[in-house]
């Protein structure tokens, strides 16, 4: 029983926690375009420095 | 790598004829404030990581791209463009020629029509917050269910009362709003045993839990919402979106003309104060104002709202013209016959006002379904009541097996049924090159037993396509181009675009209406355009399959222009016939070349000559006949039977009022989509049958349970989570069938113009 009282609230927390991160996630956009992203990533850019530009 | 390598001379052409005026792109761009504004272009050709960078580097190079940024999942580059460099406004054409000299074609898409809204948002956000308190809860159960002691059930069944409440009221405040409002109207519909279930489920609990009870179903409740919420989510992604077509048609008419009062004063007036019998100037590149006759003048008109032709008519003394057409080379002075109430373009917005054929009579499946279910459901749990009541006489028992009955039977199941192979299918067509506006039109398409093709531009590509390019040295094409630039005939806008970018041509420019363009230079006299006008002598072949170009009367090069067929028009024809589908031509163009393309696709049903008014009543009359029909058309003149039609399916180089007016647009060049999209709706509807009948076999198992109260939490929590995913996997055999049929109909449309070099 003892153990509970600082079990569920971390329990609790670590899911608020992937609650906030997923809203944060979804707020900056980071679902807009998944299958781009992950060409996006061997893109070395060529010194324009733009293409992790965000709209 | 080689996905993207393609042929730049090809992709050009296509690229540039698909391609909205200025104007247009202007009206569409989102203005941002600050001289910046925003355009969305859909580019279908775009694949992988280099086709990112070959696009975003070719506009970022222009000096009026603020950004760009291409989105890969939704094929769509976003160009936020100044409106202003160094005092010149921006042409937003100049966006997509710099797409199209990479190779790859673009289609405008103005904002509202896939724009993520704000209902989309608050949905996801209640779809993560259940679940967040679903999981929770869940996990709280499980340790209850495992055999937790009387003080910890309790104290666990507190903390799942105080996730669960705020969670029910957010979360489930949109089934709680639209239950509301059937009932308020006297109508039950899906969300009446949803709303019902969840709320009494959650009072009962905590009823439950203050009495220190044993079973509590909080985590029910929240389970339902949160599956619930995913199906309503996924469902709401596939409605129709608001349709703009009347607005985008309106914006055809001109606002005003200007009028020439009998003394020779000129007066600019507003369209509705236009009179028969006004003598109007309709300068070049205006459009006409209100139907009339010409007085004066001569010129080529686009009359593509009329009949759907784009091939421009010369038009001179004594000719009559629709509002609505466009003038292109000459001015005009019209006689006007009609005020504006009553003229062409009036009449096609009444007629696409009236026209809500199938569309607004179509009852989607799942309404149907819940029409029969929520009725069923509430009266199998008030039975279920009396009859506990009958046998026991406890009220709590009989009520807690009520709840239970309301919370099995409640359509977690059924309400991911019909969402999840919605939105799956309308992947699978998205992959090739077809767009959904609604999942209703998916449902409709399955039925259809007819398709009634427009010809000009639905069969054909309908622009005039420059053929021997190969034959002509780049130096004439260029000074060609740098001519062609000062006109907006359509065989100089080929040429154009054939060249690409090119610098207009200095010196004494003239465009002679129905003939072509003349420019005194140093060098001498340049003229392009007919044959006749260029070197003084008929050619072999009329005027709008060629163009020569000259110096001085000598012939410098001849371009020669075609109207090609649609790529895998016949095979798409013969496709549809296996599917058992009658095909019908429906056209605004001359019988004999209605009469010869018919034949050439082996199409023995078709119309010519048409008008909006008649391609309608054609529609109609199949209708009658007991055929349900699928239009596909592109033009203005299309409009209203795409309306009209049970559904209907636009390429995306449309005319913008035909592709918001249709249920489909299909971005790839050959008419294969038609059929693939038959057949994966088709398929869909297939598995939407068999998910229903899933969740049916469901709930004929799990009822009876229920009703005799052996249902307790834990076996209500794995009977719903199950029955949901087996619905949920089934839907996913679609995709999976895509890979296995790519071989048939959609493979050609994956890498379509995509020529490999």
């Amino acid at each position: 029983m003892n153990t509970l009282i600082y079990l569920i609230p971390v329990a609790l927390s670590l899911g608020g926690l992937g609650l906030v991160a997923f809203l944060w996630a979804l707020k900056s956009g980071q679902y807009e375009d998944l299958d781009g992203a992950s060409w996006r990533i061997l893109d070395d850019g060529d010194g324009e420095g733009e293409s992790s530009q965000t709209l | 790598m080689s996905c993207c390598a393609s042929s730049a001379a090809i992709m050009v052409a296509e690229g540039g004829q698909a391609s909205p005026a200025s104007e247009e792109l202007w009206l569409a761009s989102r203005d941002l404030g600050g001289g910046l504004r925003q355009t969305e272009l859909s580019v279908p050709n775009a694949y992988c990581g280099t086709c990112i960078a070959t696009i975003e580097g070719a506009l970022r190079a222009k000096p009026e791209v603020e950004r760009a940024r291409v989105n890969l999942s939704s094929r769509r580059v976003s160009i936020v463009w100044k409106e202003e460099v160094g005092g010149r406004r921006t042409n937003p054409c100049d966006f997509l020629h710099a797409i199209a000299e990479r190779g790859y074609q673009t289609h405008l898409f103005s904002p509202g029509e896939e724009e993520g809204d704000d209902l989309l948002k608050q949905l996801i956000l209640a779809v993560a917050v259940s679940g967040f308190a679903a999981t929770n809860i869940m996990l709280l159960s499980v340790s209850v269910w495992s055999g937790a002691d009387a003080a910890t059930r309790d104290l666990f069944h507190w903390i799942s009362a105080l996730i669960a409440g705020p969670a029910l009221i957010y979360a489930g405040r949109f089934f709680y709003k639209s239950a509301w409002n059937a009932i308020r109207h006297g109508r039950t519909n899906m969300d009446v045993p949803i709303a019902l279930a969840v709320s009494l489920s959650y009072g009962m609990s905590l009823h439950e839990t203050i009495g220190h009870g044993e079973h509590a179903w909080f985590d029910a409740s929240v389970t339902l919402l949160f599956f619930l919420l995913i199906g309503r989510t996924l469902d709401h992604m596939m409605r129709g979106r608001a349709r703009t077509a009347i607005s985008g048609l309106a914006r055809l008419s001109p606002r005003g003309a200007t009028v020439v009062h009998p003394d020779g004063s000129r007066e600019y007036r507003a369209v509705d104060e236009i009179n028969p019998g006004d003598r109007l100037i309709v300068a070049a590149g205006e459009r006409v104002p209100v139907d009339g006759r010409v007085l004066s003048g001569t010129s080529d008109l686009d009359r593509s709202v009329v009949n759907g032709e784009s091939s421009p008519t010369v038009v001179t003394t004594g000719d009559t013209v629709q509002a609505g057409t466009l003038n292109l080379t000459g001015p005009l002075t019209l006689e006007a016959t009609a005020a504006a109430r009553d003229s062409f373009i009036a009449e096609i917005i009444g007629l696409m006002e009236a026209a809500e054929g199938g569309r607004a009579r179509y009852r989607r499946i799942a309404d149907r379904a819940a029409r029969y279910y929520s009725p069923a459901v509430h009266l199998l749990a008030l039975l279920t009541f009396v009859g506990w009541m009958l046998v026991e006489g406890d009220v709590r028992h009989a009520m807690l097996v009520a709840v239970a009955v309301l919370i099995i039977t409640c359509p977690c199941a059924l309400g991911l049924a019909v969402p999840v192979v919605q939105v799956v299918a309308a992947g699978r067509l998205f992959q090739g090159g077809v767009m959904v506006k609604d999942g209703s039109a998916m449902e409709r398409l399955a039925e259809i037993d007819t398709v009634l093709l427009d010809k000009t531009g639905t069969l054909t590509i309908g622009k005039p396509r420059l053929v021997n390019a190969h034959e002509i040295s780049p130096g004439r094409l260029a000074t060609a181009a740098a001519i062609a630039v000062h006109s907006r005939h359509p065989i100089a806008v080929a040429i154009q675009n054939s060249a690409g970018a090119a610098s207009p041509i200095a010196g004494d420019i003239r465009e002679i209406p129905g003939a072509g363009i003349e420019v005194k230079t140093e060098d001498g006299v340049y003229r392009l355009g007919s044959r006749d006008f260029a070197v003084g002598g008929s050619g072999p072949d009329g005027r709008q399959s060629e163009a020569i170009l000259s110096l001085d009367f000598r012939e410098l090069a001849c371009f020669r222009f075609e109207d090609q067929p649609r790529p895998a028009s016949r095979e798409s024809i013969e496709a549809l016939g296996r599917l058992g589908i009658a095909t019908g031509i429906l056209s605004g163009d001359r019988a004999p070349v209605v009469a010869a393309l018919a034949s050439s696709l082996g199409i023995s049903n078709w119309y010519a000559e048409l008008s909006p008014r008649e391609k309608v009543q054609v529609c109609a009359a199949a209708a009658e006949a007991g055929h349900k029909a699928l239009v596909v058309g592109d033009g203005i003149n299309d409009a209203p039977v795409l309306r009209a039609a049970h559904v209907s399916m636009a390429p995306a180089t449309a005319a913008d009022v035909g592709r918001q007016a249709a249920d489909f647009v299909f971005m790839h060049e050959p008419l294969s989509a038609v059929p693939f999209a038959i057949e994966t709706s088709r398929h869909a509807g297939q598995l939407i049958r068999q998910n229903f009948a899933l969740a049916i076999g469901y709930n004929v198992i799990a009822v009876p349970i229920a009703i005799l109260g052996y249902a307790t939490p834990l076996v209500a929590a794995v009977a719903m989570s199950s029955s949901s995913l087996v619905v949920v996997f089934n839907a996913l055999r679609l995709k999976r069938s895509l890979a296995a049929g790519r071989g048939a109909t959609p493979g050609t449309l994956i890498h379509s113009g995509a020529v490999t070099s």
